[in-house]
């Protein structure tokens, strides 16, 4: 530790200021609620939408070339930290303009539930910045304990409270084992710092069973939090039992979130025991390819079928990280901020159908979309297959990239098992897209939502046939943001 | 004389006797709830043996923060706990199977 430098710690406060700034807009809008009447509610969903975007451009207006620390080693920011924190401030705002008709309409507009989510974006952001075990544990926390009251905030939903028991019972079991590996880890290297781990670990772990026993430990906890198989209990039935802007929150933003902790610890700060890790992620790996999509054939509760393909997302994630060279990270990088895109796209949409009293969450509610709405039908039909992985859109090409990064380290028979799993996964996107094209519609009613959560919608799924059609872009944020 | 290992050893039987109680119990939240404390406290244990044998201080700093975060997950927990007595006017585990995983 170096003596207390002033200079140091202001030009610290301004890399923090992303943070800092939603932190007191954060505080703000909870104080507003409190002063605004029930049928002004809206104004807090909208200052929230204010404040994340204000925070995304002060994250985007200052880039950073390679990674500085800051804050006594507490805080890094790098190209990584600066895409992942603008794509989750992004998502979130989203989030909130798909959600606010949809609570509204149940009376459970409420400002905690937008207070909740600032908070929790401000833990991803704490949690993808974090240089340090203890800011990787707070960021977590933070966002984890928000998700959690917000799963049960819909009080009287019958379902809400026992998800959000069985999220609470096992997020904080995996919190509790990813600090006791966490500890182990700290043991070994005597500190808690990344990179001074990366420094210990350097040479890689030779017998060091006390540093592998820790590995263990912390695979198990981020496989939970990603929701990798065989950790994935949680997930279809927190994705079912939610009310669904909330789970888009956790289908989403925390996805990045937990995709930030699994490339802080294992990439930066234990590169070195690759080897060791690698085997480990291969398993996750495989049983989340398999499980995630056979399960999720046998769905017919569209959020629950969208829980199993994030499995099997995950699964696909991990393929880039375990190849352990910089072209998997990026891809893995690719495929998760892609992934999340869609996947806010998809659960926009039910959203969009639901009514008063009407969940539109199983698959037969899409039946006949195209005789409704033949607009919202073909984007639907489109993240369906960028969720498969079909070209023209952006799902192919975050597929292609990972496949390719297992290939360039030879592992081709993990690249035969995820082509043979994702022709499997198309089986179930492709039904939704009959169901809403070659049935007749049971209901006739008009889609619900305001023109602007329709025109936000809209431009996300667009967005993703974009993504496709011209990947360069993002593909090159990403293999700036790892080098 | 009471080494590193011993105090390891304990805090890896506390943590094992916690994760076996989230597993095996079959009756009521409270305990599970219980079971999360006693896994975070014999993370402590860790932390507090090793920064005492390596000299460094960052340990113990982590510790106070375990705590504190404990702190506010059983707040969040007993919350959750209270709103799923009031819907089901019971808080027995085999109860919680309105959702299949």
């Amino acid at each position: 530790m170096s003596a207390f430098n002033p200079v140091e710690f202001n030009a610290g406060l301004a890399l923090a200021e992303p943070e800092i700034f939603l932190t007191l807009a954060a505080c703000a809008i909870l104080l507003v609620d409190l002063l605004l009447g029930q049928a002004s509610r809206r104004v807090s969903g909208l200052l929230s939408v204010l404040a994340l975007l204000a925070t995304a451009a002060l994250v985007a207006a200052h880039p950073v070339e390679g990674r500085v620390v800051a804050l006594g080693g507490l805080f890094e920011l790098d190209r990584m930290a600066q895409v992942l924190k603008v794509a989750t401030l992004l998502i979130v705002a989203a989030s909130y303009v798909y959600s606010t008709d949809y609570l509204a309409r149940r009376d459970i507009l409420k400002g905690e539930y937008f207070v909740l989510g600032l908070f929790a974006a401000l833990g991803a952001l704490v949690l993808i910045s974090a240089a340090s075990l203890i800011t990787l544990y707070l960021g977590l926390e933070l966002m984890s304990l928000c998700l959690y009251a917000m799963v049960a905030f819909d009080r009287d939903s019958g379902v809400a409270a026992e998800s959000a028991i069985k999220y609470f019972v096992l997020g904080s079991m995996a919190s509790g084992t990813l600090l006791y590996g966490m500890s182990i880890i700290y043991g070994m290297s005597g500190s808690l710092d990344l990179a001074t781990i990366a420094a210990a670990a350097q040479g890689g772990l030779g017998d060091n069973v006390g540093m592998i026993f820790g590995i263990a430990f912390i695979i198990v906890g981020v496989g939970f939090k990603l929701g990798a198989v065989p950790f994935h209990m949680w997930v279809p039935d927190v994705y079912e039992g939610s009310p669904t802007p909330v789970t888009v929150f956790i289908g989403t933003a925390s996805k990045l979130g937990a995709f930030a902790l699994i490339m802080r610890l294992l990439p930066e700060a234990l590169g070195a025991a690759q080897g060791d890790w690698s085997q480990m992620l291969t398993v996750l790996c495989v049983l989340s390819l398999a499980i995630g999509n056979l399960v999720a054939l046998a769905q017919t509760n569209l959020k629950r079928m969208l829980a199993y393909s994030t499995i099997s997302h995950v699964g696909f994630t991990l393929l880039g990280i375990l190849s352990g060279t910089v072209p998997g990270y990026q891809a893995a990088m690719f495929y998760m901020v892609t992934y999340t895109l869609v996947a806010s796209g998809a659960f926009g949409m039910i959203l969009l159908l639901a009514r008063q009293g009407f969940e539109a969450d199983r698959i037969s509610d899409f039946r006949g979309l195209n005789a409704r709405s033949p607009w919202f039908a073909g984007l639907m039909a489109g993240l369906m297959f960028s969720l498969a992985g079909l070209p023209p859109f952006v799902g192919f090409w975050a597929k292609l990239g990972v496949i390719q990064a297992v290939l360039g380290v030879g592992d081709t028979w993990l690249a035969v098992i995820a082509v043979m799993f994702s022709v499997v996964g198309a089986f179930y996107y492709l039904r939704v897209v009959k169901v809403m094209y070659f049935e007749e519609p049971v209901d006739t009613a008009p889609l619900g939502g305001s023109m602007v959560m329709r025109l936000v919608l809209s431009a996300n799924a667009l967005l993703v046939l974009a993504l496709g059609i011209v990947p360069g872009a993002l593909l090159a944020i990403c293999q700036r943001a790892l080098t | 004389m009471i080494g590193l290992t011993h105090v390891l050893a304990l805090s890896g039987i506390l943590f094992s006797i916690a994760v076996a109680g989230v597993f095996l119990n079959r009756k009521n939240i409270i305990v599970l709830l219980m079971c999360i404390e006693l896994m975070l406290l014999a993370v402590n244990f860790n932390f507090v043996a090793f920064s005492r044998f390596l000299g460094n201080i960052d340990g113990q700093i982590f510790v106070f923060f375990i705590l504190t975060v404990a702190a506010a997950e059983a707040a969040i927990g007993l919350a959750i706990l209270v709103v799923l007595f009031r819907e089901r006017r019971s808080i027995d585990v085999e109860d919680l199977d309105t959702l299949r995983g």
